[in-house]
């Protein structure tokens, strides 16, 4: 009773009306920001340069007459801009982000540290290649790594994101195909129904007909229906290992065997790679071509949506036909192959303007020099841990989509919540209310109001039982009939629910200067 | 292990919960002769061992502020300003994903939203979006935008376009068998694709300045093409040009794609970077990649999200316009911090300065015997033709600690005609005393 007792007594929270608003419509840490355009002045900086001397321009005449219309803030504001608007952000720096197949682990900071290294951040891509040995060596290491880690022979590291990789892997399987003479009879591609929509669009973008493959009760690809659909016109299949439902393909060696007698090739999307790095190899499963998230399984940050890095590994009978460039070496030491003649003959073109993502190549080679085989391997064996002691938990209000122990991730339907009235996204939106990030939501297609979790190794024995605390919690007041809060949610975040739809209809992608007058006016 | 939190002590009793004895059992789908391989790696390091590690391979690379720095084509070297990377690394921008919960992710959506305002605004076009890996994947995505609003198969690369976007741009429209046409490169600034346009031709990209650093006009090349029922590509691979130059939209460009590496971001040798593209509204639809739009939450107030989503790959699936699902975030944010720093007034004078930087490198390069400069115009980079291969010159050159430029040789291998050129790339961080250097060093070696 020590505490207030000069002041006015505290009254207890909940004779608080909730509904106070403020005159500014901020909410203490919550501070609604404008855009630098309604708030920066032009004119206005936040650096210091020097005068320009007043040299004759030699512009051929194609100078603008004056400079674009964009605000400057000072450096304190700028400041405060955007570290006000960071805080409106959840990351995982802050708590669990249980995405499923996103695989949002800690970044450590010496990743960062690293990559800033003046040798590897101020270094120029078309610089002779005798001034940048230490950055060929580390790519070549890189490579190294991840072909040991996979059991394939090579690896193409220009591709800039996993979508961009799998673009490279049916890339390399097209110019196998032109080689052969078969490019133009091979032109079906098989995606199971559960895959990522960057496998069926990828296969799109290199004019292959994607061919549908139903899934089997057990979440896994229906092998017979698979059988059946194998021909002389199928370029090959793109299958995620472990798949989209967190569940292993058990018969992947049966697939790939029997792919590859029909003449075709097997794609395998890396997405999930976390959940077997140093448990099992899949250059000994029978896989022509796999992509390997940088920014998911080796930690370079997300970012909030880039940059990726998407290296390929490639089997024997595809990696002739890698992308330029690539690394060599031999005694005079490292060298690039950048053209498709010579050594890189038979390469299927170029990806990027340069060598890839150096930035995501130092962070990753850092995370695994960290965690060595043994740190890998304990990685993935705690991810999968992680996940099945969710799913076990959850399971006791929640309804797991298939029985049985999982990889990664864990998969629920919304088979828990009929006749309540709660949607799957109510239910999302109500664990951020409680402090969480939602999971992947509708996701995969082939489980109704799909809730697909990945907590990562990075997550505490602590912090998974407050997560599956809060779940249970949630799950059981969806039930007992009060969906009011499920339908208002989130209450507490920076936003309540956005219109997407409002969005989409009439889409302003841009803030214009009738923008601020139409705002001034109400 | 320091990134794993789980204890033994944890992990039996979590396995005790699960219902399996041993870790194994979880892995029971993988077959069994291929578990637990043996693997040829070094088990885990501490932090400061690997920070050594990685400080040994570093120093083995010339970093671009060692010494006299000229080398451009598509990436450049430029001062940023410290506020830049603070803000990046804030953990809740560097450690968020993409913003698909809208309401806790306002923080990079909001900013995404100013940076495609600014974009928009730079390129002189209507919308933007939330970028795109790099400068060159942009532009193979404008060819296969070109594409699907013209309904046509033939791109046309201006001879100025660097090859390596031009490369790109191949690889991905081979790929649906359309047909890319180069025009021959044309060092002095002469040629032009005018006349290959015709009435098949679906777009044909420009790049301004060019590879080797000549300002075009794009007015009557937009002109042709749009009486032929194709689309302008403009390609901008210096984005600092942007403040000085009139902008490519105002030229009449249908589609502006260009590397925004130099506003925001480090060299990173080659990436990662940023890819601006911005286009006119009536083809917004046709628009490859993430775009941040406003809405209202359930209060009305004004937020942003995430929207158009139906052209995207995770609900169009094989229809999607592209299999594009992430863009360059951080560099976007890296792109649009700096940009507020600068503003338009403060990108202006930055644009004056690299341009009088080259100026007076061009000025200085001239004198030395046997040296041409081939540009009447330029922005921050010109051409110079050198009386022997410019590769061995810039070798020379490297190992007196002076990064020269790019040689032709290195852009056009087996070009024997290219092979003499060397591109010489000048910005705010060049002093007097860099082009002093790099002449009198040029005049040792040649």
């Amino acid at each position: 009773m020590a505490m207030n007792s000069q002041g006015r007594q505290t009254r207890a929270a909940n004779e608080m009306n909730a509904e106070v608003s403020t005159h500014t419509g901020n909410k203490a840490l919550q501070i609604e920001e404008p855009l630098i355009f309604e708030r920066g002045a032009e004119g206005g900086s936040g650096v210091d340069l020097p005068e320009p001397e007043g040299i004759m321009p030699r512009l051929g005449g194609q100078q603008a007459e004056s400079a674009p219309e964009l605000p400057g803030l000072s450096e304190p504001e700028a400041m405060r801009h955007y570290v006000r608007l960071s805080q409106k952000n959840y990351a995982i720096d802050m708590g669990i982000f249980p995405l499923g197949s996103c695989t949002m682990k800690h970044n450590p900071r010496l990743n960062e540290k690293t990559a800033r290294m003046p040798g590897f951040s101020d270094i120029h891509p078309l610089q002779p290649e005798s001034t940048v040995q230490g950055a060929l060596e580390l790519m070549d290491r890189l490579a190294g790594w991840l072909k040991e880690l996979t059991a394939m022979p090579a690896v193409a590291m220009s591709p800039k994101a996993g979508a961009h990789g799998e673009l490279c892997g049916m890339m390399a399987i097209k110019a196998a195909l032109v080689a052969r003479g078969e490019a133009g009879t091979r032109t079906r591609v098989l995606v199971p129904e559960s895959a990522h929509g960057t496998n069926p669009a990828t296969a799109a973008q290199c004019g292959f007909k994607v061919d549908k493959l139903p899934a089997a009760d057990d979440g896994r690809v229906d092998l017979q229906a698979f059988k059946s659909k194998l021909g002389p016109d199928v370029a090959g299949i793109m299958v995620t290992n472990p798949n989209t439902c967190g569940l292993f393909e058990r018969d992947i060696r049966e697939m790939a065997d029997a792919v590859h007698e029909a003449g075709g090739y097997f794609y395998c999307d890396g997405a999930n790679f976390n959940a077997i790095m140093g448990k099992t190899r899949p250059g000994e499963l029978g896989i022509d071509a796999m992509h390997i998230n940088l920014h998911k399984t080796f930690s370079t940050p997300h970012g909030g949506g880039g940059p990726g890095s998407g290296p390929t590994v490639l089997s024997e009978a595809l990696a002739p036909f890698a992308p330029v460039p690539f690394v060599v070496s031999d005694e005079d030491g490292f060298r690039l192959v950048e053209t498709a003649a010579g050594e890189g003959e038979q390469a299927f073109g170029r990806m990027v303007a340069f060598h890839g993502q150096m930035g995501m190549f130092v962070r990753a080679l850092t995370y695994m020099l960290s965690h060595g085989k043994d740190g890998l391997r304990q990685a993935a064996e705690d991810a999968v841990l992680n996940a099945n002691y969710v799913q076990k938990r959850l399971s006791a209000e929640m309804t797991p989509a298939f029985p049985g122990t999982c990889m990664h991730e864990a998969l629920f339907s919304d088979a828990f919540l009929k006749d309540t009235g709660v949607g799957t996204i109510d239910f999302a939106k109500a664990m951020i209310d409680e402090g969480f990030h939602p999971m992947t939501m509708y996701f995969p297609l082939v489980v109704s109001g799909a809730m697909l979790i990945e907590p990562t190794e990075t997550e505490s024995k602590f912090g998974l039982d407050q997560f599956c605390d809060s779940l249970l919690a949630l799950a059981k007041e969806a039930k007992s009939g009060n969906t009011e809060r499920f339908e208002a949610a989130p209450v507490y975040a920076p936003k309540r629910r956005l219109d997407e739809t409002q969005a989409a209809r009439k889409p302003v992608l841009r803030w214009q200067p009738e923008m601020a007058e139409a705002m001034a006016a109400e | 292990m320091r990134y794993l939190p789980l204890s033994d002590a944890d992990r039996a009793e979590m396995r005790r919960t699960v219902g399996v004895e041993t870790i194994d059992e979880l892995f029971s789908d993988v077959p069994k002769d291929a578990l637990n391989p043996v693997l040829d790696l070094p088990d885990h390091k501490g932090e400061l061992e690997v920070e050594r590690i990685m400080r040994g391979l570093s120093a083995k690379n010339h970093a671009a502020s060692d010494g006299p720095f000229f080398a451009g084509c598509g990436a450049y070297k430029h001062h940023v300003p410290a506020t830049v990377d603070h803000i990046i690394q804030r953990s809740e921008f560097l450690t968020a994903y993409t913003p698909y919960q809208p309401e806790i992710a306002q923080g990079t959506l909001q900013y995404l939203f100013e940076f495609q305002t600014q974009v928009a605004e730079l390129t002189g076009m209507e919308v933007a979006n939330a970028s795109m890996y790099d400068g060159s994947t942009a532009a193979a995505e404008a060819a296969l935008m070109a594409r699907r609003i013209t309904k046509r198969k033939k791109v046309l690369c201006s001879g100025g376009l660097h090859p390596h976007y031009a490369q790109v741009i191949h690889t991905n429209s081979e790929l649906i068998d359309d047909e890319v046409i180069e025009a021959p490169s044309s060092p002095d600034g002469q040629g032009s694709i005018m006349e290959m346009i015709d009435d098949q031709t679906s777009c044909i990209v420009v790049q301004s300045p060019d590879v080797f650093g000549h300002v075009r006009d794009l007015s009557a090349l937009a002109e042709k093409a749009h009486e032929h029922g194709a689309l302008l590509i403009a390609v901008v691979t210096e984005a600092v040009s942007f403040g000085l130059l009139k902008s490519p939209g105002s030229q009449g460009a249908d589609i502006v794609v260009a590397e925004g590496q130099s506003i925001g971001n480090a060299l990173n040798y080659g990436g990662p970077y940023v890819g601006l593209f911005a286009a006119r509204q009536k083809h917004v639809r046709h628009m490859p990649g993430r775009l941040c739009g406003e809405t209202v939450d359930a209060e009305g107030k004004r937020g942003f999200v995430l929207t158009l989503s139906t052209r995207e790959q995770h609900i169009r699936r094989d229809k999607a316009t592209s299999n594009i699902c992430t863009n360059s975030g951080l560099c976007s944010l890296a792109f649009t911090v700096h940009m507020s720093l600068l503003g338009g007034t403060g990108l202006r004078r930055l644009a004056m300065l690299n341009h009088e930087a080259a100026c007076k490198a061009a000025d200085a390069l001239s004198q030395v015997e046997g040296v041409e400069v081939l540009n009447e115009s330029f922005f921050n980079e010109f051409t110079l033709r050198l009386p022997k291969d410019a590769a061995e010159v810039t070798e020379a050159l490297a190992q007196r600690g002076i990064v020269a430029g790019v040689p032709g040789g290195r852009l056009w291998p087996g070009e024997d005609d290219l092979a003499n050129l060397l591109i010489v790339a000048a910005t705010e961080v060049t002093t007097d005393d860099d082009i002093a250097a790099l002449k009198s060093a040029l005049e040792e070696v040649l």
